[in-house]
């Protein structure tokens, strides 16, 4: 019965990010050519960049859901807001990572000040890792769920206006060329745009899969209290927000089943039609 | 003629009072006793002057160096600021936050977006206070060129900059104010949104510092940090209003 619906759509979402990821790579060591300087290091370009911009986008879809979770004051929203942002963040973390590996092996050094897009999503990184100890530190859960999101609203407008500012303060030094795909040769524009896609779904099913395993854990719990009495209830204090406000758990009633589905591919960031 | 009379009486007596009791009012009233609390603990500007007065210090041993300029100038000065700041913007909702102010506040029929901008112009009065004595003694102790020629430069650029540092303090500060680690999120959450304003503004006062090449301030700069002013107080302007709601 209720249990059907819990992942509703999740297997083929699975499968689907899987034959991306499986197309993408291939494509990535068997179809793009080599770049005539970089060589066999180019190819990280196809993993780097599509995690960059999938975390950021990550991260504006973190401060839109924010936003709607203020104006409807509907803890699902919020819910939405801190999957988006934690997936976005463990992106953000690859992003870094799979960059000063690319600026070890171009340029020498693990990590280069003159490159404002690196250099500004290492800030808006820092600025991120404070929103769990932010919803850590409050109690709350009602006023935990505010704060999140005006924090998300907040750090989501930022993040544009930070981009620009570090671009401004440095002169380009990155090769341009492969920021952009305009100006990229068809074989590997289609592998990055793949590559794009395969990152975009695996980020929508990690996010789906986040918020089924909450949504079901917090129906177990509930389920646990009323074989058990309140007692059996009680949970640790935690960054992340509860399924739904405590008291509101009617299980069986089907009531909260709304929560995983919405988030389908649909909505994901960046998915290249 | 008595049906309207009628009316306005059937209004909820707060919504009444709320029409009486104008933004302005409201802010200066908040405004007057925050300084007054000020002028009576002196808790946060003599801290937060003996700060940056004590960091200059630190730099010169830790730098080694008798004299700086240019660029390492404006750092040390923006690095002092935006630390002395910080000292500020921890203390700026304490008291309210454990003596009753909010809920004072909340109990009145007032705007509550005045509670933003009363903040924000305390903040900034402290901000700028700490510059009367920060930048002499920097110019005392560190700076290797003579401040003189550069001070209308300097001062647009310490009030751009000082602004921002207002704007999003406040809002820093009454988030991490009823956290548990408030001591601790407040330098965490803010350092990053100024980081903006620490480019802009080190942009703009690096030349002013500089024995050669001296120029103005870069309008290109302070067109960023006006921009980046205007950006903030807009989102706290729509923002506040959720963190006080309990």
């Amino acid at each position: 019965m209720a249990s059907r619906s819990y992942g509703k759509g999740l297997r083929a979402l699975s499968i689907t990010t899987v034959l991306a990821m499986t197309a993408a790579l291939a494509l990535t060591f068997f179809y793009a050519p080599l770049e005539a300087e970089q060589g066999f290091l180019q190819k990280i370009f196809y993993v780097h960049v599509p995690l960059a911009i999938v975390a950021l986008c990550g991260f504006v879809l973190g401060g839109l859901f924010a936003i709607q979770h203020l104006r409807t004051r509907d803890p699902r929203w919020d819910m939405r807001s801190y999957v988006a942002i934690h997936m976005a963040l463990i992106f953000g973390l690859a992003t870094l990572i799979t960059g000063a590996i690319w600026a070890k092996g171009s340029w020498g050094h693990w990590w280069v000040w003159n490159e404002p897009t690196l250099v500004s999503f290492l800030i808006v990184f820092l600025l991120y890792a404070t929103y769990q100890p932010l919803r850590f530190a409050i109690e709350d859960p009602e006023r935990q769920a505010r704060y999140a999101s005006v924090f998300a609203v907040t750090a989501g407008a930022f993040v544009p206006l930070n981009f620009i500012a570090v671009r401004m303060s440095t002169a380009f030094v990155h090769p341009r060329v492969l920021g952009s795909t305009s100006n990229l040769p068809g074989p590997m524009r289609l592998t990055f745009l793949i590559s794009l896609a395969a990152i975009a779904l695996l980020y929508a099913t990690l996010c789906k899969y986040e918020l089924t395993a909450k949504h079901t854990r917090a129906q177990v719990r509930a389920l646990r209290r009323r074989l058990a009495g309140e007692t059996a209830g009680t949970r640790g204090r935690s960054a992340a927000p509860s399924a739904l406000p405590e008291g509101a758990q009617r299980p069986g009633s089907g009531q909260p089943e709304t929560l995983a589905p919405s988030f389908g591919a649909g909505s994901a960031p960046g998915t290249v039609g | 003629m008595s049906a309207t009379v009628g009316k306005d009486a059937a209004a909820p007596p707060a919504q009444r009072m709320a029409k009486r009791v104008g933004l302005g009012r409201t802010v200066g009233a908040v405004m007057r006793k925050e300084l007054l609390v000020e002028l009576r603990t002196l808790e946060s500007v003599p801290a937060m002057s003996l700060f940056a007065v004590t960091t200059f210090v630190i730099f010169h041993f830790a730098l080694n160096r008798g004299s700086v300029e240019g660029d390492l100038a404006s750092g040390i000065l923006w690095v002092t600021l935006l630390f002395a700041a910080i000292l500020g913007v921890n203390r700026l909702f304490v008291a309210d936050a454990e003596e009753g102010g909010f809920d004072g506040f909340l109990l009145a029929p007032v705007d509550r977006s005045a509670m933003l901008i009363a903040k924000g112009l305390t903040l900034l009065v402290y901000l700028l206070a700490l510059e009367i004595v920060a930048v002499p003694a920097f110019s005392l102790l560190l700076l290797g060129p003579s401040v003189g020629p550069a001070l209308g430069g300097l001062v647009a650029t310490l009030l751009l900059a000082d602004v921002g540092i207002a704007v999003i303090g406040t809002m820093v500060a009454a988030m991490a104010v009823r956290t548990r680690a408030r001591d601790l999120l407040g330098p965490l959450l803010s350092l990053p949104l100024f980081v903006p304003i620490v480019i802009g503004a080190a942009r703009c006062t690096a030349p002013l510092l500089a024995y050669a090449h001296r120029t103005g301030p870069s309008g290109r700069w302070l067109a960023t940090l006006g921009v980046y002013d205007l950006v903030f107080g807009l989102i706290a302007y729509a923002l506040f209003d959720f963190l006080l709601e309990d």
